[in-house]
């Protein structure tokens, strides 16, 4: 089964980079997001500091959001899905796989180049251990909940919106905890408890988000 | 029900005392609270009613969870509003970040998620079941949601804002704010009813027209 | 043609005795009757062709097949065990193929046979490839691809999965008369070697005693 989960993997990371860049695209518009803000709120370095938690997170959120309707929708769509699910690996199995291409091209790359939007808001380099740790741990969850929604959505009339209205909600606590790690960290706190909450979150979606989207993608 | 409700009313707007602190606009909270609960109430009530029927497919269940959901969405936008209206004069604002507030707003996003989720596929028992899985999903996160907000909470706003009434509280305003609880569970239970009703008589039609065409 | 080349696929030995068995089989679609109460017995080495006007329930029994929709009542068993004991076991005895090809046209159909094969623990696409006479086109982005050469690719996925039982939803759509006849040899060879197939079709499939043909009634 695990050579099965890999060759899933595979194609999507191939489909993903071949269709539309995606891991650039993500990423671009990350860093995009990011630059909006800041020209929305203005040079001043200390209020920039300020919000940096919130702007890269909201932008990190946003960049994962976009994809999100891409994990099951075209394989819904062209057949692929029925294909996958009649196949020997369980739905489970396929689901977690999917996802994890997901954050492969979206969340991973963000992380890795996360440091340069952290410049962008005036965040310093002792901070960005803990930026990329709790954006390495966050994308994942989001890549998690969303794909879950996203299993939801597969075949319905409805695309990205309801995608984003049913996941937004849940990304709440992802969104508190990740720039809470990041806004302590900048007041020179201690950060690991947040983090170390974006990991017990995790822990728990890791089994959950495939066994709910098994269940939605069944049927 | 008309009864509990005039009765209700008529205890709420007239008959208890004014709050020696908060004045005449304690009265919102006969209107504010119990749609408070029953928010609460009714999604609880839609993800047992998810569990049973996403685990044992009894077709009443995902139903019920359809007829519930904008029922349970407008006492929870209820709630919002009436809360805003006492805030105004309480805290000065129409809104806080309370800790509270917000996790009630995300609950109200819950609802609406599930309805546009459950109405937008072409096959309504596909739309019951996936909503079915969203209402399981959304129970799993609140408590998170809730605590996480409250967390959130503390972090950014050291407990400054005037709480309500405090665990005490007068039976004169006690005996008012429980037959309005009374009266908003017997409006739940007949609007559902209802719905039900033409759920099934909607269902019915259907199979018929499909029969004879 | 490339037809005497090529190897016929060989089977797991649990195919040599196999049979598979329908009992009592109800559809519902829509909350609608499509079809009750449809038992057959199919042996090894036999094809069952389902024939039936548009709403009949074709697509629909070949989906409770694959376990791609839950019957409203009855069973489906292959070699005696029952698919609602182990869905994972029953699906590795079978290859679906839909009404849609399932294909990405950025991937090549080598890129697409390898994926399928590696989805039910193969690694062998070769085969499936020269069956199909897709030798020349196996490095053809499938965005060049005509429908017919589409469908081989998605017909050549049968044979890579190497399985006993295929379910194919109308596997000839679009296929020239030539190619029609060569997916037929290629199903008569699956046959011989003891493989099942149950497909279904408004083209007519030359008589012979293999095949069998079911008839769904109008609902």
């Amino acid at each position: 089964m695990i050579p099965a989960l890999l060759a899933i993997v595979r194609r999507e990371v191939r489909l993903s980079l071949r269709e539309g860049w995606q891991a650039a695209t993500a990423l671009l518009f990350f860093i995009l997001v990011v630059m909006l803000l800041a020209f929305g709120i203005g040079p001043d370095p200390v209020l920039l500091r300020r919000v940096a938690p919130g702007a890269l997170w909201t932008a990190a959120l946003l960049s994962c959001l976009l994809s999100l309707d891409r994990i099951f929708a075209a394989d819904h769509y062209d057949g692929m899905l029925d294909r996958l699910l009649a196949s020997p690996v369980p739905a489970e199995g396929t689901a977690l796989a999917k996802m994890l291409a997901h954050w492969l091209t979206t969340g991973l790359p963000l992380t890795v180049f996360s440091p340069a939007a952290g410049l962008l808001m005036n965040v310093p380099a002792a901070v960005m251990p803990v930026m990329v740790a709790s954006l390495a741990i966050g994308t994942l969850l989001l890549t998690l909940v969303g794909g879950a929604m996203a299993a939801l959505m597969a075949g319905s009339r409805r695309g990205g919106l309801t995608i984003a209205l049913l996941t937004l909600p849940l990304y709440v606590p992802v969104l508190i905890f990740g720039a809470g790690a990041l806004d302590k960290a900048l007041a020179g706190k201690e950060a690991g408890h947040a983090v170390l909450f974006l990991a017990a979150l995790l822990c728990a979606a890791l089994p959950l988000a495939p066994l709910g989207a098994a269940a939605a993608l069944r049927e | 029900m008309v009864i509990l409700f005039a009765w209700g009313l008529y205890l709420a707007l007239w008959a208890s005392p004014p709050d020696y602190q908060q004045g005449d606009t304690v009265r919102i909270m006969y209107v504010h609270v119990p749609a408070a609960w029953m928010a609460m109430a009714i999604y609880a009530a839609m993800a047992v009613a998810a569990v049973i029927g996403f685990v044992w497919r009894h077709p009443l269940a995902e139903l019920f969870v359809q007829a519930a959901a904008p029922i349970g969405a407008v006492f929870t936008a209820v709630c919002l509003v009436t809360g805003s209206f006492w805030g105004r004069p309480m805290w000065g604002a129409w809104w806080v970040w309370d800790a509270r507030l917000t996790s009630v707003l995300i609950l109200f996003f819950l609802y609406v998620g599930y309805i546009e989720l459950s109405r937008s596929f072409d096959d309504p028992a596909k739309g019951l079941r996936a909503g079915a899985i969203l209402v399981m999903a959304g129970a799993i996160n609140l408590p998170i949601i809730k605590f996480s907000v409250e967390w959130w909470n503390t972090l950014h706003q050291p407990a400054s804002i005037l709480r309500m009434g405090g665990p005490l509280v007068d039976p004169s305003m006690l005996h008012p704010l429980l037959v309005m609880a009374a009266a908003y569970l017997c409006l739940f239970v007949t609007l559902v009813t209802m719905r039900l009703e033409t759920a099934l008589l909607q269902r019915r039609a259907r199979q018929r027209r499909l029969a004879r065409g | 043609m490339s037809l005497q080349a090529t190897v016929s696929p060989r089977l797991p030995a649990s195919a040599a005795s196999g049979f598979l068995a329908v009992s009592g089989l109800a559809c519902v679609r829509g909350e609608r009757m499509v079809f009750t109460d449809l038992s057959f017995t199919l042996a090894a080495g036999h094809a069952l062709i389902v024939r039936g006007p548009n709403g009949a329930g074709k697509s629909s029994l070949l989906r409770m097949l694959a376990g791609l929709l839950r019957p409203a009542a009855g069973t489906v068993g292959l070699n005696g065990t029952a698919m609602a004991d182990d869905g994972i076991a029953w699906r590795r005895n079978l290859a679906w193929l839909g009404h849609l090809d399932a294909l990405r046209t950025t991937e090549t159909p080598r890129e697409t046979l390898r994926f399928i094969a590696r989805l039910h623990g193969r690694t062998d696409f070769q085969t499936a490839l020269t069956a199909l006479d897709l030798d020349s086109l196996a490095d053809t982005p499938i965005r060049f691809l005509s429908a017919g050469q589409k469908r081989r690719v998605a017909l050549a996925g049968l044979v890579a999965s190497n399985v006993p039982l295929w379910l194919a939803d109308e596997p000839t759509t679009a296929l020239d008369a030539d190619h029609a006849a060569l997916f037929q040899a290629v199903l008569g060879r699956h046959l011989a070697a003891g493989g099942l197939a149950v497909l279904s079709t408004h083209e007519t499939f030359p008589p012979s005693a293999e095949c069998h043909e079911l008839e769904l009634a109008a609902a």
